[in-house]
């Protein structure tokens, strides 16, 4: 072996096409040991297909797949080392807990009391040591969950692949169930890949996340990055939540773009990839709310400072989630601009009606070129 | 007002199910059974006892014919099973969604003819001067005319046809029930075909197996048009002792004991079927 054994699996150029539609577009990664890897993509972008294909359900058209260095292309699905936590868990409910771990187990041959002590252990360490009596209809849906877990990892996989597996719990569970999913990969050590369209949950859970659009990685990171430093315009609103504009790069000046929006506003942005100076180009122009001032506006108020933007407009409503709040503002051209607030309940809050300047540093405000 | 336009919905929609069962169902059973406790003693004198039960006993011919029915039917059952279900996975798991209306509206074909023309087909292809011993014939193989109704393989090969429909349709909708991702989880846990075969999907379909079963054991046993047309009067099929009874020798009371122990005898059989398989009857309805 010379590749490195820190890598626990790693896909070169993987292509996988439907008919005519093309699937995976050439996709190419690693996945160091133990870490938490995520593939965060909308629906159909051909994320369950790549994760089939290291399952071994599809065969890739072209390209390898490699699991510690070795290339399971040839290798059958029930011999591959990956184990899998299906969208809906797929747990058997024919047999009962202690049957649907035991099962893996029983065929690889291993030996009847070791059985018991693999699958009493890691019921143990899933913190549900007294369920194996139970049948699967009588569990609740966090335990399914750590359940369809514990029977991959009682087989000490190398990668644990999970398919959505939080989609079908409600939102309360869901929130439970990140952090537990974390704890349980930080337990067993076991590189996890997750694939998941909510980004949330690959935000909060991994090491690092890959976003995936038609077939392809448009960017491959950590969440911090994915979130701060985006490589596209799709990462960019995809990834958390923004205020997006199109328009037109005016000009550079300095490290600025000088951009005019198609409502007529002008503003200063950074300039996210290459855009060509001097040319008139489409951009597109995204910022945070978090990164969005809202000021209460009055002739006295004072003009803003250098490489700042602002924009005035009236509040038209207030979206209260508690510390998370918005308030959304409807600019003198009409359109809305989501901005976080602190609303503390006091007088001192901002209330639909009023007059507001919204003000936010143009090295916030990401400009791609379209 | 509102509540008694709701029972009185209730009523007219449960009317003619009640009337089916009662009329049809319930009170000729309570005939037959008083029927067949019927004894003739002297022209026009009735007592009651057990009597046609224990002429039935008595004779072995009587409960030969009881017991080769039975072993019979088990066999077209498991033959209807096994030739079945290969047919009903294909339909529910393989098939594409549009084959698969296609495929079981080829399965339903056969039911727009009636029992006696499917018969008939049948000896039409297998008697003496029919296809298959004329093509025999015809390429060398056999040197003369070959009779191949009569017999019981014919017999079990007709039955077969005329009720796997009915193992392939619960089959077909219990397995269109299990998730796709039942059977490759059972791959990727680390299990072969035979093993995800074995532990997963018979487990999961078994409430089709049981009802596909019971439905078909209960049609071939109470048959009577296939094994007599291909069987001739060597079928010895009970369904023929019970005809003869009733019409041939007109005693009625004899007939409807035999009626009554064809009954008994099925219900046993299906209710031991369950218990040996540990289904209940009312999971194999619901899982169907």
């Amino acid at each position: 072996m010379t590749r490195s054994p820190a890598i626990d699996l790693e896909c070169a150029n993987i292509t996988k096409t439907f008919g005519n539609v093309l699937a995976v577009d050439d996709v190419s990664f690693e996945i160091p040991s133990g870490s938490f890897f995520s593939i965060l993509g909308p629906s159909g972008c051909g994320k369950t297909t790549l994760i089939r294909m290291i399952a071994g359900f599809e065969q890739p058209d072209s390209g390898d797949v490699l699991i510690k260095g070795v290339s399971v292309l040839d290798t059958s699905p029930n011999k591959r080392n990956v184990k899998m936590v299906f969208q809906h868990l797929a747990l058997f409910p024919m047999m009962n807990v202690y049957e649907n771990i035991a099962y893996g187990l029983r065929c690889n041959n291993v030996a009847k009391h070791e059985i018991e002590e693999r699958v009493n252990n890691v019921l143990k360490r899933i913190a549900l040591p007294d369920v194996g009596d139970r049948e699967i209809h009588q569990l609740s849906g966090g335990q399914k969950q750590r359940i369809a877990v514990a029977r991959c990892m009682v087989l000490d996989p190398d990668v644990l692949l999970l398919d959505e597996p939080l989609g079908a719990l409600d939102l309360k569970l869901r929130e439970a169930m990140k952090i537990e999913l974390k704890l349980l990969q930080h337990q067993f050590d076991t590189t996890f890949i997750y694939i998941t369209h909510d980004q949330s949950e690959a935000l909060v859970m991994s090491d690092r996340v890959a976003v995936m659009n038609q077939g392809r990685f448009e960017q491959l990171g950590t969440p911090q990055e994915l979130y701060h430093h985006p490589s596209s315009a799709f990462v960019a609103g995809f990834v958390g939540d923004s205020n997006r504009w199109s328009g037109r790069a005016m000009g550079l000046s300095g490290a600025a773009v000088t951009v005019e929006t198609k409502d007529g506003l002008e503003m200063l942005a950074k300039p996210y990839g290459e855009i060509p100076s001097g040319s008139e180009r489409d951009v597109d122009i995204f910022i945070r709310p978090e990164f969005i001032r809202v000021e209460r506006y009055v002739e006295s108020s004072p003009s803003i400072e250098a490489g700042e933007n602002s924009l005035k407009g009236v509040v038209d409503s207030l979206l209260f989630n508690g510390a998370n709040s918005r308030a959304l503002v409807r600019s003198s051209s009409g359109q809305l601009v989501e901005a976080d607030i602190v609303l503390t309940g006091g007088h001192e809050d901002i209330e639909p009606g009023e007059n507001v300047r919204l003000i936010w540093s143009s090295n916030q405000t990401m400009c791609f070129a379209n | 007002m509102q509540k008694d336009i709701k029972r009185l919905s209730l009523i007219l929609l449960f009317a003619p199910f009640a009337l089916w069962i009662t009329l049809l169902i319930l009170l000729p059973h309570v005939g037959m059974v008083i029927l067949s406790l019927r004894e003739k003693v002297a022209p026009r004198i009735y007592e009651y006892g057990f009597g046609n039960y224990i002429e039935f006993f008595n004779e072995p011919i009587y409960w030969n014919t009881l017991i080769r029915t039975g072993s019979m039917s088990l066999l077209v059952t498991v033959l209807a099973l096994i030739i079945g279900f290969p047919i009903a996975y294909y339909i529910a798991k393989i098939a594409g969604p549009r084959m698969r209306g296609a495929l079981f509206l080829l399965c339903l074909i056969p039911l727009w003819v009636s029992d006696l023309i499917r018969a008939f087909g049948w000896i039409l292809l297998l008697r003496e001067t029919g296809v298959v011993s004329g093509i025999l014939q015809w390429t060398g193989i056999a040197s003369g005319p070959i009779e191949m109704l009569y017999n019981d393989v014919t017999v079990i090969i007709g039955l077969v046809y005329t009720v796997i429909l009915f193992m392939i349709v619960p089959l077909a909708s219990t397995l269109d029930g299990m998730d796709n991702s039942m059977i490759e989880a059972g791959y990727n846990l680390g299990g072969r075909s035979v093993t995800v075969f074995r532990r997963i999907i018979i487990p999961y379909a078994m409430p089709g197996i049981a009802s596909g079963c019971i439905i078909v054991f209960m049609l071939t046993a109470g048959s009577y048009l296939t094994p007599i047309l291909l069987g001739g009067k060597n079928s010895s099929w009970f369904t023929e002792q019970i005809y003869d009874q009733f019409i041939t020798r007109y005693n009625w009371e004899s007939g409807a004991a035999f009626g009554m122990l064809l009954l008994a005898f099925t219900s046993i059989v299906v209710w031991l079927g369950l218990r040996l398989t540990g289904q209940t009857l009312a999971n194999t309805v619901t899982k169907t």
